[in-house]
C-alpha cells in the first residue's frame, strides 16, 4: 500500500513561502513525477511527504493514517538522494543492510533480502567494496538497493540521475521503471528532465512557485495544457507562445502551437525568413523570424535542405493551436 | 533540513555542554565576586565586608600596571614570534626537500613538552649564567656570560614560550599552504604575475583564515601563561616578569589574601573578556564566511 | 606546466631546513642527551659533556627520590580520562551546532570558546576551596572534571569544524532508514567522523598531558601527575642537571612518541576549520 494524500500544505521558510497552499494525492502503485523550474519547490515538497521537513500547516496522510508528526523514520518510506547518500565507512553489503539493521531484522533473513536485492540491481560482485569504489551508476544502484530492501510504501527520488552521463542516465531510467513494474509500489519522482518526466511517469506534477500546476498523465499534459506555464514546460523543443495581434486573430491573449505541429507548406498563412537551423539526423529544427510574431521554432523532417536567409511560409496543422486567455489559462 | 524533532533533539543534545560551561562559569565566578567584596584573608579569622576596598588596592598597586604591561607584552611577543616564524617556516617545509618527515618531527616536538619541563631545561640549561649552554659559549667565544632570566626575565619568557608555540602555528599555516590551489598559482603564473605578487595576492589572502585561527587559539593560552613564570622567575626581579596570573596567584596563595586576590581575578577576567570581544568579532568575521 | 625543481635549490633548501629544524629540537634532544651523563659531567662544557662517559644512574636516583609509575599512572588517568568525557559530552554538542544550526549557533560557540579566555587565576579559590569541601583535592576524579571543563571547548570546536564537512543528506538517510538519534550518531556520524574524532582526541590528550596550572594547584601526591613530578625539580638543590634531565625526559617521553607516531593525525585536525 502507498497512498498518499496532501492537504492544505504549506510549508515557509521564516518569511518566505515555499509552498503557500498545496493539495495532492498520490494513489497506490502510481509512478508520480514532479517537475517544475528550479528552486520551485520539488525537492521542498519531496522532503516533507519525507518527514526530514515540518509543514507549516496542513496535513500529509500515508495509507488513511495522519503522518505530519511522525518522524522520517515511522512513515515507511524510502528515499534516493541526488548525492547517493551512501554511508562512506561501510561496505555496499553493509549499506544495503542498514536500514534492515535499524528495524531490527534477523541476521539471516536480513542477509538473504541483501543478496536478492544485490541480484536484482547487479550488485552481487560487489559486495565487499566501500561507495568510494564503484562508479557513479553503481552508487546509485546501491541507493537504490538500500531503499527496496526495506520494502516501502513508497520510494522518493531527488533527481537521482542528475550526477549521472547521458548514456548511463537512459539505462538507468529503464531500470527504475522496469523497477517500478516489477515491485508496483508508489513512486515520487523529482527531476527537471522533460524526456525522464514524459518518458517514466504515470501522472506529473507541474510546480511553479510552490503551486501545482496541472497533474495529469504525460499525453494529457502534452495534448492539453491547463495554462501557457504548463504549455511551454512540457514538451521539447518548447511550444511556441504567440500574443498580439496573431492571437488576436483567435480571440485569445495568446496561441500556442508546437513546433512538430508546424508545416512548411508553399502557401501557408504565416511567411518568414531562417534564421538558425539546427541538424539533428532525424530532425532539423529552425529558428523562423515571422513578421509581427515572436520567433518560431519549428520541426522539420532530417534531410532538409533550408539555410539562413531563406524564405518559407508555415502553416498550423488543424485542431493543434492552443488557446489562452489573458490570465494564461487555456481556454474551453 | 530541520524538523521540530530534530530542533528538539538538538537543544537536548547541546545542552549538557552548555549547562556544564555555564556552571563552569558561574558558580566559581559567583564566588570569586562574593569573596572580592570580603576583607577575607586565610592567616587571620574571620570574614568582613569590604566593599571596594580589594579593587581599589588591587588596581592602585604599582604591580598591577606593571602586570598589565607584562601580559600585554607577552601575548604579542609570542603572537609576532610565531605568526612570523610560524610562516616562514611553513613557506620553507612546503618547499620540496630530502628528509622532510623528519625535519617535520624535530619541528613539531616543542608542542608535546609541557611547560615546566620547557621551562626547566631552558632556565638551567641554557640560560644559566654559570653552566648554560649559552654562557659556555659566551666564553667560548671570549665575552662575559650574559644572566637572561635576572637582566631579561620577559623577554626569556617570551622566548621559552614562544618555542613552545611556534611549532603549533607552523603545522597550521603548513596545512593551510598545502591546501592552496594549485591551479590557480599556475593560473595566475600564466598571467604574468611574479613570484612575490602571487604570494601576496593569492598566498597571504589564503592565509589569513588560518592566522586567525592561530591568533586566537594562542591568545587563549597566552592570557594564562603561568607555569613558565612559576618555574624560571617567579615573576622577578621585582615584579619585571609578572603577567596577571601570577600576580592573582601571588596576591591569593602566597600572601593567603583571598579578597584581594578574588578581586584581582574579577579584573584579570574582565580584561580577558575585553580582549575576547574583539578576538571573536574579528574571528567572527573571518570564520564560516 | 613541467616544474623543473633545480638540485641546487633543493639542496639549499634542505639544508637551511634540517638547520633550522635542528635547532628548535635541540633543547629536547640536549636534555635526552644530558639525562645519560652523571651530574659532574653534565655541566661539562657542550664538547666535554658529549665526550664523557654515559651512564644511567640519573634514571636511577630519580626513580629512588620518587616513584615516576604512579605519576604516569596519575597521568594517563586524567589525561585519558577527561578527552573521553569530553568527548563524550561534546560529539552530541558538535552534532546539534553542526547540523541543526539556528540563528544562534555561532554565537553560541563563540562563548564556548570565550569560557575559556577566562583565567583560571580568576576562580582559583573559590575552586580550591570547592574542591576542599567536596573532598576532591588531590583526587583523580576532580582533576578529570576540571580538565573535561576546561578543554571542552576547543573539543566542541574542533569537531563542530569536521562535523561541518560532513554531507547532511547523509544523515538524512540515515533517518529515512529507520535511525533513530542514536543510531544515527553512534553508527552513521561517528564512524564517518573518526578522523577528525581522533585528532581532536590526539590535541586533547596533549593539552590535558601538558596541563600545568590546575594539576598543580589541585594536586599534591596521591593524585599528581607528570607536571608536579617535574615540578619538584624547580627548586635549585645543588648541580643537578643530569638528574633533571633524566626526569624532564621520563615526564615528555610518553607524550613526545604518541605525537610523534600519529603525527598525520593530529596535523589533519589542527586546522579548526580555517582551511577549506
Ligand atoms: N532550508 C531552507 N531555508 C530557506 N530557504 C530554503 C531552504 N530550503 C529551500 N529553500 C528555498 O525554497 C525554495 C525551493 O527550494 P527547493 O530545493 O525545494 O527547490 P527545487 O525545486 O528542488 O530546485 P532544484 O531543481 O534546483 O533542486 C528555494 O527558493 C530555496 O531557496
Ligand atoms: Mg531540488
Amino acid at each position: 500500500m502507498g497512498k498518499i494524500t496532501l492537504t492544505s500544505v504549506r510549508k515557509s521558510f521564516g518569511e518566505v513561502d515555499v509552498i503557500p497552499s498545496l493539495d495532492l494525492s498520490i494513489e497506490d502503485g502510481e509512478f508520480v513525477v514532479f517537475v517544475g523550474p528550479s528552486g520551485c519547490g520539488k525537492s521542498t515538497l519531496l522532503r516533507l511527504i519525507a518527514g526530514l521537513e515540518d509543514t507549516t500547516s496542513g496535513s500529509i496522510s500515508i495509507d488513511g493514517q495522519d503522518a505530519t508528526d511522525l518522524p522520517p523514520a515511522r512513515r515507511g518510506l524510502a528515499m534516493v538522494f541526488q548525492s547517493y547518500a551512501l554511508y562512506p565507512h561501510m561496505s555496499v553489503k553493509k549499506n544495503i543492510m542498514f536500514p534492515l539493521k535499524m528495524a531490527g531484522m534477523d541476521v539471516a533473513e536480513a542477509e538473504a533480502k541483501v543478496a536478492n536485492a544485490a541480484k536484482i540491481l547487479n550488485l552481487t560482485n560487489y559486495l565487499d567494496r566501500k561507495p568510494g569504489q564503484l562508479s557513479g551508476g553503481q552508487r546509485q544502484r546501491v541507493a537504490i538497493g538500500r531503499a527496496i530492501v526495506r520494502e516501502p510504501k513508497a520510494f522518493l527520488f531527488d533527481e537521482p540521475l542528475s550526477n549521472l552521463d547521458a548514456a548511463l542516465r537512459v539505462n538507468m531510467r529503464q531500470e527504475i521503471s522496469e523497477l517500478h513494474q516489477t515491485l508496483k509500489t508508489t513512486m515520487i519522482y523529482v527531476t527537471h528532465d522533460q524526456v525522464e518526466a514524459m518518458t517514466m511517469a504515470d501522472k506529473i506534477v507541474v510546480l511553479n512557485a510552490g503551486r501545482i500546476e496541472q497533474v495529469g498523465s504525460p499525453l494529457e499534459l502534452y495534448r492539453s495544457p491547463a495554462n501557457t506555464f504548463v504549455a511551454g514546460f512540457i514538451g521539447s523543443p518548447k511550444m511556441n507562445l504567440i500574443t498580439g495581434a496573431e492571437a488576436a486573430k483567435h480571440s485569445a491573449t495568446t496561441i500556442g502551437i508546437r513546433p512538430e505541429h508546424l508545416d512548411i507548406v508553399a502557401d501557408g498563412p504565416w511567411q518568414g525568413v531562417v534564421g538558425l537551423s539546427e541538424h539533428l539526423g532525424s530532425d532539423t529544427f529552425l529558428k523562423v523570424a515571422v513578421a509581427g510574431m515572436e520567433p518560431i521554432t519549428v520541426r522539420a523532417g532530417g534531410e532538409l535542405n533550408l539555410h539562413h536567409g531563406d524564405r518559407i511560409s508555415l502553416a498550423p496543422q488543424a485542431g493543434k493551436l492552443h488557446r489562452f486567455g489573458a490570465d494564461g489559462k487555456t481556454l474551453a | 533540513m530541520a524538523t521540530a524533532h530534530s530542533r528538539t533533539a538538538a537543544r537536548l543534545m547541546v545542552s549538557p555542554a552548555v549547562i556544564l560551561l555555564f556552571l563552569w562559569m558561574i558558580v566559581p565566578l559567583g564566588m570569586t565576586v562574593y569573596f572580592s567584596f570580603l576583607r577575607y584573608n586565610l592567616l587571620t579569622p574571620g570574614t568582613s565586608f569590604a566593599g571596594l576596598d580589594n579593587y581599589y588596592y588591587f588596581l592602585t598597586n604599582a604591580a598591577f600596571w606593571d602586570a598589565l604591561v607584562n601580559t600585554i607584552t607577552l601575548v604579542v611577543g609570542v603572537l609576532l614570534i610565531t605568526v612570523f616564524g610560524g610562516i616562514g617556516l611553513a613557506l620553507l617545509l612546503d618547499q620540496p626537500m630530502w628528509g622532510q618527515g623528519i625535519v617535520r618531527v624535530m619541528v613539531i616536538a616543542p608542542f608535546f613538552v609541557m611547560p615546566t619541563v620547557s621551562a626547566l631545561v631552558w632556565k638551567n640549561m641554557f640560560m644559566n649564567p654559570v653552566n648554560g649552554m649559552f654562557a659556555h659559549i659566551a666564553k667560548a667565544l671570549g665575552f662575559a656570560p650574559y644572566d637572561f632570566l635576572a637582566h631579561a626575565p620577559l623577554l626569556s619568557i617570551i622566548v621559552i614560550v614562544a618555542w613552545a608555540w611556534l611549532p603549533f602555528s607552523t603545522l597550521i599555516l603548513l596545512t593551510a599552504l598545502q591546501s592552496l590551489d594549485r591551479e590557480q598559482q599556475e593560473a595566475a603564473e600564466m598571467d604574468g604575475a611574479s613570484t612575490l605578487s602571487r604570494f601576496w595576492y593569492l598566498t597571504v589572502p589564503h592565509l589569513t583564515r588560518s592566522i586567525t585561527v592561530v591568533i586566537l587559539i594562542q591568545t587563549i593560552f597566552l592570557l594564562s601563561v603561568f607555569a613558565e613564570i612559576l618555574v624560571t622567575t617567579n615573576g622577578g626581579p621585582g615584579t619585571a616578569s609578572t603577567n596577571i596570573p601570577y600576580l592573582v596567584y601571588a596576591q591569593s596563595l602566597l600572601s593567603f589574601d583571598v579578597g584581594g586576590g578574588s578581586a584581582g581575578g574579577i579584573v584579570a577576567v574582565i580584561l580577558a573578556n575585553i580582549v575576547a570581544f574583539f578576538l571573536m568579532r574579528m574571528i567572527g568575521k573571518n570564520l564560516d564566511a | 606546466m613541467a616544474r623543473k625543481i633545480t638540485q641546487t635549490r633543493k639542496t639549499t633548501v634542505t639544508v637551511i631546513a634540517w638547520i633550522i629544524g635542528f635547532l628548535i629540537f635541540f633543547p629536547i634532544l640536549w636534555t635526552i642527551l644530558m639525562s645519560f651523563k652523571s651530574e659532574g659531567d653534565a655541566i661539562k662544557a657542550p664538547l666535554a659533556m658529549l665526550t664523557s662517559h654515559w651512564t644511567l644512574e640519573s634514571y636511577g636516583e630519580v626513580q629512588e627520590r620518587s616513584n615516576y609509575l604512579r605519576f604516569f599512572m596519575n597521568s594517563v588517568v586524567i589525561s585519558l580520562g577527561s578527552t573521553i568525557l569530553a568527548l563524550v559530552i561534546a560529539i552530541p554538542a558538535a552534532w546539534s551546532m553542526a547540523f541543526v544550526p539556528g540563528r544562534r549557533t555561532k554565537d553560541l560557540l563563540m562563548w564556548m570558546l570565550s569560557t575559556k579566555m577566562m583565567p583560571a587565576v580568576g576562580v582559583l579559590v573559590p575552586m580550591y576551596l570547592m574542591f576542599r569541601d567536596f573532598g576532591l583535592l588531590d583526587t583523580r576524579t576532580g582533576l578529570v572534571v576540571v580538565l573535561t571543563l576546561i578543554n571542552l571547548p576547543i573539543v566542541v570546536w574542533m569537531l563542530y569544524t569536521y562535523f561541518k564537512e560532513i554531507p547532511g543528506e547523509i544523515l538524512e538517510a540515515a533517518r529515512m532508514d529507520g535511525a533513530n538519534l542514536r543510531s544515527e550518531i553512534l553508527y552513521v556520524l561517528t564512524p564517518m567522523a573518526v578522523p577528525g574524532i581522533a585528532s581532536t582526541m590526539l590535541l586533547n590528550i596533549i593539552l590535558a598531558w601538558n596541563e600545568a596550572f590546575w594539576t598543580l594547584q589541585l594536586t599534591t601526591s596521591d593524585a599528581a601527575p607528570l607536571t608536579q613530578f617535574i615540578a619538584s625539580y624547580s627548586s635549585p638543590e645543588g648541580l643537578f642537571y643530569a638528574k633533571l634531565s633524566a626526569a624532564s625526559t621520563m615526564a615528555i617521553a610518553p607524550i613526545l612518541i604518541l605525537g610523534w607516531f600519529s603525527q598525520k593525525q593530529l596535523v589533519r585536525g589542527l586546522t579548526f576549520g580555517a582551511v577549506k
